[in-house]
């Protein structure tokens, strides 16, 4: 157990203790971990969009989108692609084991101001549903705030889709909310649409009175926002996320900046109006 | 005002050094650099320029953060010794975080220039505000500053052109300003801690109305200063918002070129503050440190996707783009540069925030 409290330290720097209580292979290559505080509860309180620094000690650390709505009261989830030094021993990792977890950092999506009452059009790629996850949760744990939700979620196969059944259980069985799935190419045993995200929101057609958010990579983004232009959508209508190397993930450690902005602080949701003014350095 | 005579000086350091840790220049193998001083050290406040600045007295090179025990539970521990359980229940990780320890007691930070005290200020705006860092703080809650004005400040000083004053150390934020003139240091308390500081010396101290020379040491220094080749650097056209303007310049791919991303700027500079977090493993645990860092290194900002600042070119912008036009964007148009000069001075290439400067200006 952590013995934070009985020091006369509690450093933003200084981590939490946090256990796995679950682990869920969603895909090839992602998992989503739950975490709890080991003698139960979460660790900390969030906002839809904010972070975390999760850290296996001697391994690394890394910053991580929460992927759990702050509705869920009983954990905080990760979920997390395979790509490097430190995701790859987080797989490996068991339930049971014990990782560090410090945050929450960063701002959030502005679910209580500019998107409340809105309608909402959510468009993520591959592990870029991550991010939205908390938001979309958020939004439909909260449903009488906002007005429709469409979301559009691509990825490059049927196995590479992240959070499938939640996404068929509770969103597509949501009043209101219009779930859209599709996959790069043609695939055995699936039925639903095939094609890239962007193609496949102008197809849609979606009308303007709506709110983007917009999560993936980074192509994706760039085409998906040249879509959204084109279907009539301005650069303050949409947001995303942004995401740099950082060690601190409070504005300190000088890594993260993109002009005078630290994504770590400022960010990492930003709108594409504010991302506009900000040097070509990304 | 009081005086004591620099050849007493060793007792000076003696008597502090019996009621705080004394951190200041010490001449030792040729070099002078801070350092604590014991019995026996050769305190050195001759020496202008120290190589590295003071900024290590509140922000160390490198520093421990916490330390975390790892206690591996066996898969039949785990399991509560259920042997067949055991089979499958694979080995837990248990982990003990314990904080590093805050300094909580005074120090004192001897003969330390009006530039680098102002580098603290510089450094304060980075570790004070929300969220603060506390090993930072509980630093600057316990460090009593002397400061000491420049006798003879030396070519590569342009600290005038951020106003500050290398004659009068009473206007830098210290808590006692000192002078050494003639053959004699004169010391003047600045604040309650500078008086209780003074208070636990005074026996070793002279009452010296000493206003006439200290005000014939400053016309000295000021007349020095003028005759400087880089203090009349103009710092028009940066500061706050000018990102824009300044960021898509065609000058940079002029200046940074020779620049060998060695960090040695860096290093060497008072206000630079960008730091790394490692861990250290040992048998029984981990220790977690922070480490003195440099944007000039390739592999600062590099991400599994090859992003961002991929060459020198933009490494090399983003240094002077963040003490002439970041730094001052986010706090109120102060500069992250003190004019110390070390740049100047050590960098193998002869680049720095000078030529940077002058390059825009020349290209206007």
């Amino acid at each position: 157990m952590c013995d934070c409290s009985n020091s006369n330290n509690n450093d933003i720097l200084v981590p939490h203790v946090g256990i796995i209580t679950d682990i869920t292979a969603e895909t090839p290559d992602v998992k989503t971990f739950r975490v709890n505080a080991p003698g139960g509860g979460k660790l900390f309180e969030h906002m839809p969009g904010q972070c975390a620094m999760v850290c296996v000690p001697g391994i690394g650390e890394g910053m991580f989108s929460i992927t759990s709505s702050p509705t869920n009261k009983e954990y905080m989830e990760f979920s997390i692609k395979r790509c490097g030094l430190l995701t790859e021993y987080l797989h490996g990792l068991s339930v049971g084991d014990e990782i560090t977890v410090r945050g929450p950092y960063g701002n959030n999506f502005p679910v209580d101001t500019e998107l409340k009452g809105k309608n909402l059009l959510f468009i993520a790629g591959g592990i870029g549903l991550a991010p939205l996850r908390s938001v979309i949760n958020y939004c439909i744990d909260n449903r009488q705030d906002y007005g429709s939700i469409d979301i559009l979620y691509g990825s490059r196969s049927a196995d590479d889709l992240v959070k499938l059944k939640e996404i068929k259980e509770k969103w597509m069985n949501t009043e209101g909310v219009n779930v859209y799935l599709t996959i790069d190419r043609e695939q055995e045993g699936w039925d639903g649409h095939v094609g890239f995200v962007p193609a496949y929101l102008k197809e849609i057609d979606f009308s303007t009175d709506k709110i983007g958010l917009i999560c993936g990579p980074p192509i994706m983004i760039k085409f998906v926002l040249q879509g959204m232009k084109e279907l009539g959508f301005t650069d303050d209508q949409v947001y995303t996320t942004l995401e740099l190397r950082m060690k601190c993930g409070v504005g300190k450690c000088g890594r993260c900046n993109i002009g005078s902005k630290y994504v770590c602080k400022d960010g990492p949701v930003f709108r594409f109006d504010q991302i506009e003014e900000m040097p070509d350095e990304y | 005002m009081y005086s004591i005579a620099k050849d007493k000086l060793n007792s000076l350091y003696s008597a502090i050094a019996a009621e705080f840790d004394l951190f200041m220049p010490i001449k030792a193998a040729g070099q002078t650099n801070y350092g604590f001083w014991s019995e026996g050290a050769e305190g050195d406040i001759d020496t202008l320029k120290t190589i590295k600045s003071g900024k290590d007295a509140f922000f160390p090179q490198v520093e421990q953060l916490y330390s975390v025990d790892r206690e591996i539970i066996p898969a039949d521990v785990a399991s509560g010794d259920d042997a067949e359980k055991a089979a499958d229940t694979p080995i837990r990780t248990k982990l003990n975080v314990t904080p590093g320890k805050l300094v909580d007691h005074d120090f004192v930070i001897f003969g330390m220039r009006p530039c680098d005290v102002r580098a603290i200020e510089v450094m304060d705006n980075v570790f004070l505000t929300d969220p603060v860092d506390s090993y930072y703080q509980s630093r600057r809650e316990h460090g009593i500053v002397v400061a000491l004005a420049c006798h003879e400040p030396e070519e590569s000083c342009f600290c005038s052109v951020f106003g500050i004053d290398p004659a009068d150390p009473s206007k830098a934020k210290a808590d006692v300003a000192t002078w050494v003139i003639g053959d004699k240091l004169y010391w003047k308390a600045l604040t309650q801690k500078g008086e209780d500081l003074t208070s636990k010396v005074a026996s070793l101290f002279e009452e010296d109305d000493a206003d006439s020379q200290i005000e014939e040491e400053k016309a000295y220094i000021e007349n020095i200063v003028k005759q400087l080749p880089n203090t009349d650097l103009s710092l028009e056209g940066w500061g706050a918002g000018k990102t824009d303007e300044k960021f898509k310049s065609e000058v940079w791919d002029k200046v940074y070129k020779g620049c060998l991303g060695c960090g040695t700027c860096t290093f060497v500079c008072p206000t630079c503050q960008c730091y790394d977090i490692k861990d250290y493993t040992t048998k029984n645990g981990i220790q977690r440190y922070r480490c003195w860092d440099s944007c000039m290194y390739s592999d600062f900002t590099l991400m599994a996707g090859g992003q961002n600042r991929q060459t020198q070119l933009q490494r090399f912008r983003q240094r002077f783009m963040h003490k002439l036009v970041y730094y001052p964007t986010n706090n109120d148009g102060m500069f992250m540069c003190v004019g110390c000069g070390r740049c100047v001075e050590k960098c193998p290439q002869s680049l720095n925030i000078v030529k940077v400067i002058k390059a825009f200006e020349e290209n206007k």
